[in-house]
């Protein structure tokens, strides 16, 4: 569909843009102006530069090395995550069902862990996991696994890993499942008279078909991996020592624990420049998806005519792609 | 064709990894703490419910849920209101900037809260609004506008651009149009983004905890400091956990088709 071009649309979005400054230039401007001062309390301010910048990107000094190692540690996270929840909610988006009511339970369940709040869903891993009380962590130590995330590191990680894919492995489902739901039933039925094999038209129909969605599922599970604070603050408190802190546990530890505004506001930019940077290629990648589809949706009748497309019953196939 | 071998297993299994940590939590609320202490039970062997019974009437815990229920509230109308006009300029204009716009409110839908939290709070305590609902309400609209936006803005565009014209030949106002018109097509679609605007300003705590202190502490916050002389309160932690799941729970199966879409931003 044409937009028009309407200068008067700017007073429509007026409302959004004057709440959206006030809640996010504003506080923006002071993170700025503080991350070049350094204070000794009583609200004395004093210049400082670039100073606290060149401190955060020099491993050798105590805040940057806190931020690399916390940085370090939260990309190892995502990089986990991603690793495990991608292929489940691929393989969770195929195994659901077809028809009847248990599509609609199906999606209830795996809704459900969406819809619980962050430190909730911590307290349920903090129950569900400890040795003692936990149903997990009890049956893990009386099969003989020494478990405990509080005093272990590598359990602390297992148990954070395991909340998130817990947590977020629904989403990646959903959306991998919206994507094949758009799949017309003519892709199969040409598969079949083919004789593709099932692996065959994984491949070459619903994985192409699903790549946007994935790529979605992808930047926003990456998004949210790398500035998660809430679950596993709850859980292990950053700990044990400082294996589980995470960039933004980090810095709401300097900002609100230590009040040191230089330091926090210096790291809340850099932290926000990278957050800045990978939303703009979530952005950009989308909406050259977006004008992709756009143009294929155009040319396919063309394809359709052509002898490889002879296959496919165009009737069909028209009718579906509204379902889209 | 459609689906892989194994799928019934598959499913069932992921789903009891979904629903036991859930179960678990519900367990626990329905015990009492010398059985969740002193011995491990699958189910409650003496239920009881005096965890829901103290939640319900010790002021100090039920105002929690009062005062996340108001900033939610608060931030839901607001969100809605605002993002309205603009989904429908998005969907039917193009003007200067409107790009960068959308992206500058996609950057903040993304912006980590951590980085916000001390800005708010000097913000905030600057302007008086310090551990009021409306502070956490308009902080909680960094993420939740964005979000309307784009979820309307997807309603909007599925509205067939030949009534907008059509209503405005027969003499239709713009504002009139937009609410006699414009809402009742697209009400399905408010109630989905607002569905997703309770959902977000309700699940998120580091916001809402840095902004208030005493008089509009939300429920979430209370729930952090459960340890007492006596040790962890597990039941009532669980209890007030699972109070904090049934918002949710309730709405669920309503807006189950459009999951996906509330959390991809409305692009799917």
């Amino acid at each position: 569909m044409d937009k028009t071009i309407n200068q008067k649309a700017w007073f429509l979005v007026l409302p959004v843009f004057l709440v959206v400054a006030f809640s996010a230039v504003l506080p923006l401007m002071t993170v700025v102006n503080y991350s070049m001062q350094d204070t000794f309390g009583n609200n004395q301010f004093f210049w400082n530069g670039v100073g606290w910048f060149k401190e955060l990107l020099d491993p050798s000094t105590d805040l940057g090395g806190r931020f690399l190692a916390s940085l370090g540690r939260n990309l190892l996270f995502s990089a986990i995550i991603l690793a495990i929840e991608v292929p489940l909610g691929i393989v969770v988006a195929l195994s659901m069902p077809r028809e009847g009511w248990t599509v609609a339970a199906c999606l209830v369940i795996l809704a459900l862990p969406l819809l619980i709040p962050w430190n909730v869903v911590g307290t349920i891993w903090q129950i569900f996991g400890r040795p003692d009380i936990g149903l997990l962590g009890y049956t893990l130590n009386s099969i003989g696994i020494d478990y405990n995330y509080v005093s272990n590191a590598l359990d602390a990680w297992v148990t954070v890993i395991a909340m998130d894919v817990w947590h977020w492995t629904s989403l990646v489902a959903l959306l991998c499942y919206a994507g094949l739901k758009s799949i017309p039933e003519a892709y199969y039925q040409a598969a079949q008279i083919d004789g593709a094999s099932r692996w065959a038209v994984f491949k070459a129909i619903q994985l192409p078909k699903m790549n946007r969605v994935l790529l979605i599922a992808v930047l926003l599970r990456f998004m949210d991996s790398f500035m998660i604070y809430t679950e596993p603050f709850v859980v292990t408190g950053g700990g044990p020592g400082n294996s589980t802190t995470f960039v933004s546990i980090e810095l709401v530890k300097i900002a609100l624990g230590q009040f040191d505004l230089g330091k926090a506001a210096a790291l809340s930019l850099v932290y926000n420049l990278i957050i800045l940077i990978v939303c703009w290629v979530f952005y950009t990648v989308m909406t050259n998806a977006g004008v992709e589809r756009k143009a294929r949706a155009e040319s396919e009748p063309a394809v359709d005519r052509s002898p490889a497309g002879a296959l496919q019953p165009a009737v069909a196939l028209a009718s579906k792609e509204g379902v889209v | 064709m459609h689906t892989i071998p194994g799928r019934r297993l598959i499913m069932a299994l992921f789903l009891i990894f979904l629903l036991l940590p859930i179960y678990w939590l519900v367990n626990m609320s329905f015990k009492t703490n010398a059985e969740i202490v002193s011995s491990m039970t699958l189910w409650p062997h003496t239920p009881t419910l005096q965890h829901y019974r103290r939640i319900f009437t010790d002021e100090s815990w039920y105002s929690g849920y009062i005062n996340s229920l108001e900033y939610v509230v608060l931030n839901t109308i607001i969100s809605i209101s605002v993002a309205l006009p603009a989904a429908y300029a998005f969907s039917r204009y193009r003007f200067l900037g409107d790009k960068h716009l959308f992206f500058w409110l996609l950057s903040n839908r993304m912006a980590p809260a951590a980085v916000y939290a001390l800005p708010f709070f000097n913000l905030y305590s600057a302007i008086g609004l310090f551990d009021t609902p409306w502070a956490v309400a308009l902080a909680h609209c960094i993420f939740n506008v964005p979000l309307a936006v784009w979820i309307l803005e997807g309603f909007v565009s599925g509205v067939p651009r030949e009534i907008d014209e059509t209503a405005f030949l027969d003499g239709y106002s713009f504002p009139r149009f937009f609410v006699k018109i414009l809402i009742p097509l697209i009400a399905s679609g408010i109630g989905v983004a607002a569905f997703f605007c309770f959902m977000f300003s309700w699940v998120e705590l580091l916001l809402a905890r840095t902004l208030t202190s005493v008089a509009a502490k939300p429920i979430s916050a209370i729930m952090t400091r459960t340890v007492s002389a006596a040790g962890m309160d597990w039941g009532l932690l669980a209890a007030a956990g699972v109070l904090t799941i049934i918002p949710g729970a309730l709405v669920i199966w309503f807006v189950r088709n459009y999951i996906a879409r509330g959390f991809a931003l409305g692009r799917v």
